[in-house]
């Protein structure tokens, strides 16, 4: 990578905005459009410096691009703190829409030179350190290659782009994935898209992410403009970053030591995923460097990633991955989303750097196993870490004997090395075999199988060793593979016979011969006293003898009850025999027909069966008293939880209650005393002479006799509606009243008596 | 004999009648008061015994509370009456007073009881 030596035009600290920058001197950028080896395309990430330029100039598109930097402020008014990763965004989004416009660049006095801005810190000052944010990005985009299709996923991913409701960030991932698998994108997947994407670059309040996400996806799927207003056509402009050390510096000093990175200066939680960010950044960093960043850096870089590799985690089977370590992140990436960065980190970091990083091959190996052995995952996000691994390392060429997405290998040895059964692991039946190649169907078959294989399991261990020495470097080779194999094979079985034997002389009473492979059935009966035997003979085509994994008997009763035998065996011979007299008790003393089936498996076998052999009758003795029942059969699950019978609520019978007449008869018996006691004190001569004559006193004489009113029509209604609280609230205050008038009445009649008595 | 008995019983209720026509009004008042009060309560009894208890917090109410007015005036009777030396110096409407006080409360309880 040639990158011109520049002197930097700005610093950290600058009094003002940089609208006219010293003496206007231009820095000559350079747009890449590298057509690499293998036909890869890749842009180069180019910085960009402003100028100043009176705005006429401009055509409108760079216009609104050159306002999206006028203002300082709009730069970074999406977070007061303006750090690397949004300018290095901002610089990237315009580099990959100048390429994506075929590398029109606007000039000025034929000079090669571009409008648009510069960073310019002006009014703020540069934190020492910059944060980097958890989604940061930069990946090359790199041929495809045909794959086989997944169908649910992509149709997932295609209709859930159809529907036109998706953000940038999984549109591109999306069309990424598409285009590792190469699959074509429909036409009107294509326009929708485009049209949003277009909407994102042109409208000046898109965020840099969304800017970076658009020029992604417009990388991916060329959405042209129709306003090609730059002026003038150029395909070489050199645009680079100025000040590449400091940033690199800032970003390699957010790394721990044990090769992880921090999220920002401020977070001390360290992860994996940052780091594979961070290795992507500091690439980007490197290539868009004006001078060579120390080499010394570099190597730093160099030996976190082989602490990073350190902390690689393992399953049994030798597939490697990343995962973090940490639980309490503020995202939680899984170990997809880990590795898959971190792979994308080091792809990006070792197309950089002058020579190669040294990586450990098998663990490159067990990454590529892991990604390839997780099968298809259902999350879009998953989906497109992997296949984007996928991508890059075979882009970087560095996996096993076909390469990961299916690619031709280069000439190998396949050896076999051995091949033994799985049970007798100290015999090998095939060692040191090459296998040849075909060369059509890209296959190594072997030729001919020694005649003694016969059914059964087997493992077969394969070396490979690359032919090609100056290549060794490039593919790394899994050391000894082991692949199981299973030989299958027809079983046969003959002689099966079912005989019910008498038990105490062992003679046969009735005896039927079974056709296993047919489909017709038997049908026997038994006392207690007997005893039924079930024999066949098996063996392998080959004569040997073979013992099935599955070999049952089971007889199951009318009500569903269930037994089950296992039949033994003796060299070929299969035979099991069933004493019914001991069996009485365990058979639950249940009489009747039970039917029989017979079950024979194993994996090696292509002609397993499982088949209703016929019935039996069976005569067993009433059952004790003390016998156990028959566990009770699982009832239908629709019956258990179905309604249950319906209860009728008895409501307790009314008391029984006087005829209405009677108790009306009787309260007017009750009242009359009360008139009676009238009448009695209009006999006694009652009279109201001493009740108070003069005003004042005979107003409270009334008042007092009120109160009491009162208070027995307060009673009165408490009986009728009230509630205790309220009638003791309003006989608070009746009370006190009638307090004060009783006691003003009655000690004026106590006065107006003893004036009386001492008169 | 029986004859000078009942003689004697004749004699004894015309000396009870023309004591008792010397008592002063007011306590006739108050005796009459509690003649009445009994009264209703036997009334009360005999419907109970008629038609069953059931709601028997009723029937405790309306019998309590007349037991309960006669016992008050029977109180009221004996502090008004001038010829208890033990209440020489309590002035009567006191005694009439407290005598409204409690049938009120009494009465208050009563309604509650009542259902």
């Amino acid at each position: 990578m040639h990158l011109k030596k520049n002197r930097t035009i700005f610093s950290r600290r600058l009094d003002s905005p940089v609208v006219a920058t010293n003496g206007g001197s231009v820095i000559k950028a350079k747009s890449r459009w590298q057509i690499g080896p293998h036909g890869t395309r890749s842009f180069s990430f180019i910085a960009v410096e402003r100028l100043a330029l009176p705005a006429h100039t401009l055509s409108p598109r760079s216009r609104s691009l050159a306002t999206l930097t006028d203002d300082p402020h709009q730069l970074f008014k999406y977070d007061l703190n303006p750090d690397v990763s949004q300018v290095l965004f901002f610089w990237i989004s315009i580099s990959a829409l100048l390429t994506s416009l075929d590398g029109k660049c606007y000039y000025r006095n034929g000079q090669e030179s571009i409008t648009i801005s510069g960073a310019y810190f002006g009014d703020f000052d540069l934190p020492r350190r910059w944060d980097l944010p958890s989604d940061f990005r930069l990946s090359p985009i790199c041929c495809s290659r045909p794959f086989q299709t997944r169908g649910r996923i992509l149709r997932q991913i295609s209709s859930f782009l159809l529907l036109f409701n998706f953000s940038l960030e999984e549109a591109y991932e999306a069309l990424r994935t598409f285009e590792v698998l190469g699959i074509e994108k429909t036409a009107e997947l294509s326009k929708a898209i485009c049209k949003s994407v277009l909407g994102t670059l042109e409208s000046s309040s898109s965020t840099p992410k969304d800017l970076f996400h658009a020029l992604g996806v417009n990388g991916i799927l060329k959405c042209s403009s129709k306003e090609e207003t730059f002026e003038d056509q150029t395909s070489k402009t050199d645009l680079h970053l100025s000040d590449a050390e400091g940033t690199f510096r800032s970003i390699k000093a957010l790394s721990q030591s044990d090769g992880r990175w921090r999220y920002s200066s401020n977070n001390p939680e360290s992860s994996t995923f940052a780091a594979g960010i961070a290795l992507e950044a500091l690439s980007g960093v490197v290539s868009l460097a004006s001078s060579e960043i120390d080499q010394f850096m570099i190597g730093a870089v160099k030996n976190d990633i082989v602490k990073l590799f350190d902390s690689i985690e393992k399953y049994d089977d030798g597939t490697f991955y990343f995962d973090e370590k940490l639980v309490n992140m503020r995202e939680q990436q899984g170990p997809l989303a880990t590795t898959s960065s971190v792979v994308r980190g080091l792809t990006a970091f070792s197309s950089v750097i002058t020579e190669s990083l040294n990586l450990p091959g098998d663990k490159i190996l067990g990454i590529a196993k892991f990604f390839l052995g997780i099968g298809i995952p259902g999350d879009t996000k998953n989906f497109f870490d992997q296949v984007d691994l996928l991508a890059c390392l075979e882009n970087n060429r560095q996996v096993k004997v076909n390469t990961v997405l299916g690619s031709h290998a280069p000439p190998l040895t396949v050896t076999l090395v051995r091949a033994f059964s799985s049970s007798a692991r100290d015999n090998s039946i095939i060692e040191n075999q090459e296998l040849k190649f075909d060369p059509q169907d890209a296959v190594y078959f072997l030729d001919d199988l020694p005649a003694s294989f016969d059914v059964g399991e087997y493992i077969f261990v394969f070396k490979m060793l690359v032919q090609d020495s100056e290549q060794q470097t490039v593919y790394a080779t899994g050391t000894l593979t082991q692949v199981p194999i299973y030989v299958t094979g027809l079983i046969k079985i003959e002689n099966a016979k079912i005989a019910v034997l008498d038990s105490d002389l062992g003679s046969v009473e009735t005896q039927k011969k079974l056709d296993l492979a047919g489909e017709s059935t038997v049908s026997v009966s038994a006392n207690h006293l007997q005893k039924l035997r079930l024999s066949f003979q098996m063996s392998t085509p080959l004569g040997n003898a073979f013992k099935p994994h599955q070999a049952f008997l089971r007889l199951r009763h009318e009500t569903k009850v269930e037994h089950t035998f296992v039949v033994g065996s003796s060299g070929k011979k299969f035979e099991i025999t069933l004493d019914f007299l001991g069996l009485v008790e365990k058979f639950f003393y249940l009489s009747g027909r039970y039917d029989i089936q017979l079950t024979v498996g194993d994996a090696v076998m292509e002609n397993s069966l499982l088949r209703e052999i016929g019935y039996v009758e069976l005569d067993l003795p009433e059952p004790p008293e003390n016998a156990s029942r028959p566990p009770p059969q699982p009832v239908d699950p629709y019956t258990r939880y179905g309604p249950k019978a319906e209860i009728t609520h008895i409501f307790r019978a009314p008391e029984k209650r006087p005829p209405e007449e009677l108790s009306l008869a009787f309260l007017v018996l009750t009242i009359l005393p009360l008139f009676g006691f009238i009448i009695g004190l209009l006999r006694l001569g009652v009279n109201l002479k001493n009740f108070p004559t003069s005003a004042v006193p005979a107003t409270f004489a009334v008042i007092f006799h009120l109160g009491i009113a009162a208070v027995l029509l307060l009673y009165v209604l408490f009986w009728l509606k009230l509630d205790l609280f309220t009638t003791l609230k309003t006989l608070c205050f009746l009370g006190v009243f009638l307090m004060v008038v009783g006691h003003r009445t009655l000690s004026h009649l106590a006065s107006a008596s003893a004036k009386l008595k001492s008169a | 004999m029986a004859r000078s008995t009942g003689k004697d019983a004749q004699a004894l209720f015309h000396s009870l009648r023309s004591a008792y026509a010397a008592t002063p009004t007011t306590l006739k008042i108050i005796d009459l008061y509690v003649g009445f009060a009994v009264f209703t309560a036997l009334i009360q009894v005999v419907y109970m015994a008629i038609v069953g208890s059931f709601p028997f917090n009723s029937f405790l109410s309306g019998v309590l509370s007349c037991v309960g007015t006669a016992v008050l005036a029977v109180c009221l009777r004996i502090q008004v009456n001038k010829d208890n030396k033990e209440f020489k110096d309590l002035p009567p409407e006191r005694a009439f007073a407290d005598f409204v006080l409690c049938n009120l409360v009494l009465h208050l309880v009563i309604m509650n009881f009542l259902g």
